[in-house]
C-alpha cells in the first residue's frame, strides 16, 4: 500500500496536476459499452441488433412478451377479438405522447405496422391475411383477417428484428426501402439526443419526463418501463481490453457483450456482476443451388460430420460457456425438438464420406469463406473446413471480412461461374430468432425467397404454416412440430452446431434493477 | 516564392482529381456491398436489394460517379449512406481529437528526441550515446498496442492517476483534456521520439564532420557555439521532412492507438467506414487526407528557406 502510494506520488510528481483532477460527477448518467455502435437510427431499415435496442429507448411497442414468453398490452390499452376470430380492435392507452409533446394517434400506429411488415417476416404473414387495418378514431385502429391467424397478437409482440416499434405516421409512410428521413421523435421512455450524436464515438439517451408507464411490474420486455436515470450514454470503446479497464475502474458502468478472454477477469472482481443475457445458435448455411450441396445427401454429409461439442470448444472455449442442442427451433424452449436429428447426434464420418459420394461428389473445390474480423463465426469456420478436409473434401478456405461475406453470400451462381460464388459460410442467431421460425429468416425454406442459401422444403413450409394454427402444448401441436423438425432435418435447411452463450457484465455496486433482455433495456435500472 | 508555391497549389489540383477518381473506383470494384451491411445479419436479399435500390447503388456507376462530382463542385461531399449525417459533419466531429493527438505527439516527441539526437552526436561513441540508441531501438520495437495496455494497467489500473479512455474536448476545460491525452500521447510518440532521435543524431553528426565545422574549430570557436550556431541549422533540414512526413503520417494513421483509447479520431472513422463499406466517408476523408498531405509537404518545402539559405525556389 505504502510502496503505491509512493508510486502514485512520484507519478503525480511527473505529470503535475493533472492528477488532482477526479473528473465530473457521473450522477444519474449511466455509461454502457453496447456491442456495437449505433449507426441505424430507423428500426424498420435494418436487422441490426443495437439498432433494436436504440428503438427500445426511444420507441415503444403495442405489445411486448413478458418473462413467461406471452405477449402483454404495451401502448395499447385494451384490445378485443371478434368471436369468429377475423376482427381485432385496438385502443391506445391515454397519455401517450411523442417527444415533441405531440399525442401518439392510432394512425401512426397503423402507418407503422404496415411500414414494419414490408420487411418483417412475421408482419409479412398478418398483412398477408390482412382483409384491412384501419384507424376508426384517434385512439382506436381495427384490424380485419380475411382466415384466422392465430399468431397475431405475437407478430405484433416481437421482441428482435424487426421489432414492430411505433414511429410517427409521417416517418412511417415514407418508402421503407431505405431510412426514413427527419428527426428522431418516439413516445418511448428515453429521447434521442441528436445533438450529442457522434456515430461510432457516443450515443446519449435523455430521459422522457412526460412518459407514462404502465401501472404493472417490469417484466422482460413488458409492464411497467420506468425511468429513473437523467442520461443514458452508449460509449464506444473498440477494444475489448479497454473496455474491460474502463469497466474495473468504473469509467463505464456496463459492458453489453464483453469478450469471452475477459469474463474470468470480470468475474474476480467482487464489484463486477455478470449475467447470461442471450444464447446463440451457431449455424452451418450450405448454398442449396449449387452441386454438389444441391443434393439433400451432400447436405445430410454435413449433419453426419458434426461433432457439435467439437465446434463449440472452438466458438466457446470452456464447456460452462456452451451447450449442446440438436434442436434447429432451440433448447430450453417451447419448440425444443430433436425429431429428425438421428444424423446430427453422433458423429459418423465414414457415413458422412458415404454420404458425399452418393450426391455426386467427385473432388471439386468446395468454397467455405470464413470471415477473420468475426471469432465466434471465423471459428466455427475454420472447425468446418478441418472436419470437410477429414471427409476428403477439398475445400478452398477463402478468408474474408464480415462486410465482403455479407455481400457475396447474395451470389447464387457457383464460384465456376462467378468468382464471387460459395459453398458454405457460417453465422449465428439469437435466441429470440431462434424459437420463432414464423419470423426467423435464416430458416425460411420458400426457394427463391428464402434466405441466402435457398433452401427449398414445400413440406416444411407446409408444416409451419399448420403449426402455426395449433394450439401450444396440445398433442396435435407436438405432432406438428415432430412434422415441421423433420422435414428441416431432412432439408438440412442449415446445420445447428449447438448454442453458446452470451453474457453482460454491470458494476454491482453502481447499478440495480437490470433487466435481464437480450436487447438491454435501460428502464427500471437504477444508478446508485 | 510566390510563383513557387502557386505551381505548386496548381500542381496539387490534378493529383487530387485522381485521387477522387481512383479511391471512387477502388471502393466500388472492392468486394462488399453497403446495403448488405445495413441491411442486417436476419435481411432477406429481397429487402437487401429494396435498400440497394433506395440508396441508388444499383445506378449505372457513370451516373453515379457524375452524381458525386457534382456534389463535390458544390463542395458537398455527401451523406454517410449508413447514418444519414453529412461527410462533412462526421469529418469535422472527428478532426480535433486527431488533430489533437497528432500535435501533442509531435510536442512530446519533438521535445524529447532533439536534444536526445543532438546530445548522442556529440557525445558520439560514449555511454550517452549508445543509451540514447538503445532507447531509440526499443521505441521502435515496441508496439503500440502493447505499450498502449501496460500505460493503461500502470497508471490507470494500478496508479488509478489518469483515464483508460475516451477524449474530453479542450472546451470542456483544459485539465481533463490533458489527461485523456497523456496515455495515447506517450504510446504513440514513442516511435516518433525514436526516429527523430535517431535522424537528429545522424544529421548533426553529419554536419559535425564538415569541413566548415573543422574550419570553425580551427579559428578558435568554442564548442557549444559551433553547435548551437554552425552545425544545429544545417543539419535542421533532414529533421525538419521527418517532422512534416510525421505530422501527415500521425492525421491519418494513428488508428491504432485511437482504437486502445477509444479516441473518436478520424483514424477510427475511416477503419469503420472502410469495414461497413460506407462508399461517401471513405471517399471523404481520403480526399481530405490527400489535401493534408499536399498542404504539409508544401509547408515542410517552403520551411528549407528558412533553414537553409542556399535553397531558392
Amino acid at each position: 500500500m505504502r510502496r503505491k502510494a509512493l508510486f502514485r506520488g512520484l507519478a503525480c510528481g511527473l505529470v503535475g496536476l493533472l492528477c488532482l483532477w477526479a473528473g465530473p460527477a457521473a450522477a444519474q448518467t449511466v455509461r454502457a459499452v453496447m456491442h456495437a455502435e449505433v449507426k441505424f437510427l430507423d428500426p424498420h431499415s435494418t436487422t441490426a441488433d443495437i439498432t433494436q435496442v436504440h428503438g427500445y429507448m426511444v420507441y415503444d411497442t403495442l405489445f411486448s412478451l413478458d418473462a413467461k414468453g406471452q405477449p402483454q398490452p404495451q401502448m395499447v390499452d385494451t384490445y378485443q377479438v371478434s368471436p369468429d376470430k377475423l376482427t381485432y380492435t385496438f385502443t391506445l392507452r391515454g397519455g401517450l405522447k411523442w417527444h415533441d409533446g405531440k399525442p401518439v394517434r392510432a394512425a401512426d400506429a397503423v402507418a407503422s405496422i404496415k411500414r414494419w411488415a414490408v420487411k418483417d417476416a412475421a408482419g409479412q404473414k398478418v398483412m398477408a391475411r390482412a382483409a384491412s387495418l384501419e384507424a376508426t378514431g384517434e385512439k382506436t385502429f381495427v384490424l380485419k383477417l380475411k382466415e384466422p391467424y392465430g399468431l397475431t397478437i405475437r407478430a405484433l409482440a416481437k421482441e428482435y428484428s424487426y421489432v414492430p416499434f411505433i414511429i410517427p405516421e409521417r416517418q412511417a409512410l415514407q418508402d421503407a426501402s431505405k431510412p426514413f428521413e427527419g428527426e428522431i421523435v418516439g413516445s418511448g421512455p428515453f429521447m434521442f439526443a441528436q445533438k450529442e450524436w457522434v456515430p461510432g464515438a457516443k450515443t446519449v439517451y435523455l430521459k422522457f419526463k412526460d412518459y407514462v408507464p404502465r401501472k404493472e411490474p417490469a417484466s422482460f420486455y413488458a409492464g411497467g418501463k420506468k425511468v429513473s436515470v437523467d442520461r443514458v450514454e452508449f460509449v464506444v470503446i473498440p477494444d475489448q481490453s479497454t473496455a474491460v479497464a474502463a469497466l474495473e475502474k468504473g469509467e463505464v458502468d456496463y459492458i453489453q457483450r464483453p469478450h469471452m478472454d475477459q469474463w474470468p477477469l470480470l468475474r474476480k472482481n467482487p464489484n463486477i456482476a455478470m449475467y447470461r443475457s442471450d444464447v446463440s445458435q451457431m449455424q452451418i448455411h450450405p448454398n442449396h443451388l449449387n452441386p454438389p450441396f444441391d443434393n439433400p445427401k451432400a447436405r445430410q454429409a454435413l449433419l453426419a460430420m458434426v461433432n457439435q461439442e467439437e465446434y463449440l470448444q472452438a466458438i466457446a472455449g470452456d464447456p460452462e460457456n456452451f451447450r449442446v442442442c440438436h434442436s434447429m427451433t432451440g433448447c430450453g424452449g417451447w419448440l425444443e425438438t430433436d425429431a429428425g436429428a438421428d444424423l446430427l447426434k453422433k458423429q459418423d464420418l465414414e457415413k458422412a464420406k458415404q454420404l458425399m459420394a452418393e450426391a455426386g461428389y467427385k473432388g471439386e473445390k468446395i468454397v467455405v469463406m470464413a470471415p477473420s474480423d468475426f471469432a465466434p463465426i471465423n471459428a466455427a469456420s475454420l472447425t468446418t473446413a478441418a472436419m470437410l478436409r477429414k471427409i476428403g473434401v477439398n475445400v478452398d478456405l477463402q478468408v474474408v471480412d464480415w462486410g465482403t461475406l455479407v455481400s457475396r453470400r447474395g451470389v447464387k451462381e457457383p464460384p465456376s461461374k462467378n468468382p464471387g460464388g460459395w459453398h458454405i459460410f457460417h453465422t449465428f442467431s439469437g435466441y429470440a430468432a431462434v424459437k420463432d421460425p414464423w419470423g426467423h429468416a435464416n430458416i425460411s425454406t420458400a426457394c427463391d425467397k428464402a434466405w441466402f442459401g435457398w433452401a427449398c422444403s414445400p413440406r416444411a413450409a407446409k408444416a409451419l404454416e399448420e403449426l402455426g394454427q395449433l394450439t401450444p402444448g396440445t398433442d396435435a401441436f407436438k405432432k406438428g412440430l415432430t412434422e415441421y423438425h423433420s422435414a428441416l432435418m431432412e432439408n438440412v435447411t442449415y446445420v445447428p452446431l449447438g448454442e453458446f452463450f452470451q453474457m453482460s457484465a454491470y458494476r454491482k455496486d453502481r447499478l440495480s434493477g437490470i433487466q435481464e433482455t437480450p436487447h438491454t433495456v435501460f428502464w427500471n435500472l437504477v444508478k446508485k | 516564392m510566390l510563383i513557387y508555391t502557386i505551381k505548386r497549389v496548381l500542381a496539387t489540383l490534378p493529383v487530387m482529381g485522381m485521387v477522387v477518381v481512383f479511391v471512387f473506383l477502388l471502393v466500388r470494384l472492392a468486394p462488399g456491398d453497403p446495403a448488405a451491411i445495413l441491411a442486417g445479419d436476419y435481411a432477406t436479399p429481397e429487402n437487401i436489394q429494396k435498400i440497394r435500390t433506395g440508396l441508388g447503388l444499383d445506378k449505372p456507376i457513370h451516373v453515379q460517379f457524375w452524381i458525386y462530382l457534382t456534389s463535390l463542385a458544390r463542395g458537398d461531399l455527401g451523406r454517410s449512406l449508413h447514418s444519414g449525417l453529412p461527410v462533412s459533419q462526421l469529418i469535422l466531429q472527428r478532426v480535433e481529437p486527431t488533430v489533437a493527438l497528432a500535435l501533442s505527439t509531435l510536442a512530446f516527441a519533438v521535445l524529447l528526441a532533439i536534444p536526445l539526437g543532438i546530445l548522442a552526436a556529440w557525445k558520439a561513441g560514449s555511454l550517452l550515446d549508445r543509451a540514447v540508441m538503445v532507447f531509440a531501438v526499443g521505441g521502435f520495437s515496441i508496439p503500440i498496442f502493447w505499450l498502449g495496455f501496460l500505460l493503461i494497467y500502470a497508471f490507470s489500473i494500478r496508479l488509478d492517476l489518469l483515464p483508460v479512455q475516451g477524449y474530453v474536448s479542450f472546451r470542456e476545460g483544459l485539465v481533463p483534456f490533458a489527461r485523456h491525452l497523456v496515455l495515447p500521447t506517450v504510446a504513440l510518440g514513442m516511435v516518433y521520439m525514436a526516429l527523430l532521435a535517431r535522424i537528429t543524431r545522424a544529421s548533426v553528426l553529419e554536419v559535425l564532420q564538415s569541413d566548415y565545422i573543422r574550419t570553425a574549430y580551427a579559428k578558435g570557436v568554442r564548442p557549444p557555439a559551433v553547435l548551437f550556431a554552425h552545425a544545429l541549422k544545417n543539419a535542421a533540414v533532414p529533421v525538419v521532412t521527418t517532422i512534416g512526413v510525421g505530422f501527415a503520417l500521425l492525421i491519418g494513421g494513428v488508428v491504432i492507438t485511437e482504437s486502445v483509447f477509444a479516441l473518436p479520431g478520424l483514424g477510427r472513422l475511416t477503419v469503420d467506414a472502410v469495414l461497413q463499406r460506407d462508399y461517401s466517408i471513405i471517399q471523404g476523408v481520403t480526399l481530405i487526407f490527400a489535401l493534408v498531405y499536399a498542404v504539409v509537404n508544401l509547408v515542410v518545402d517552403l520551411s528549407y528557406t528558412l533553414f537553409d539559405p542556399r535553397i531558392r525556389y
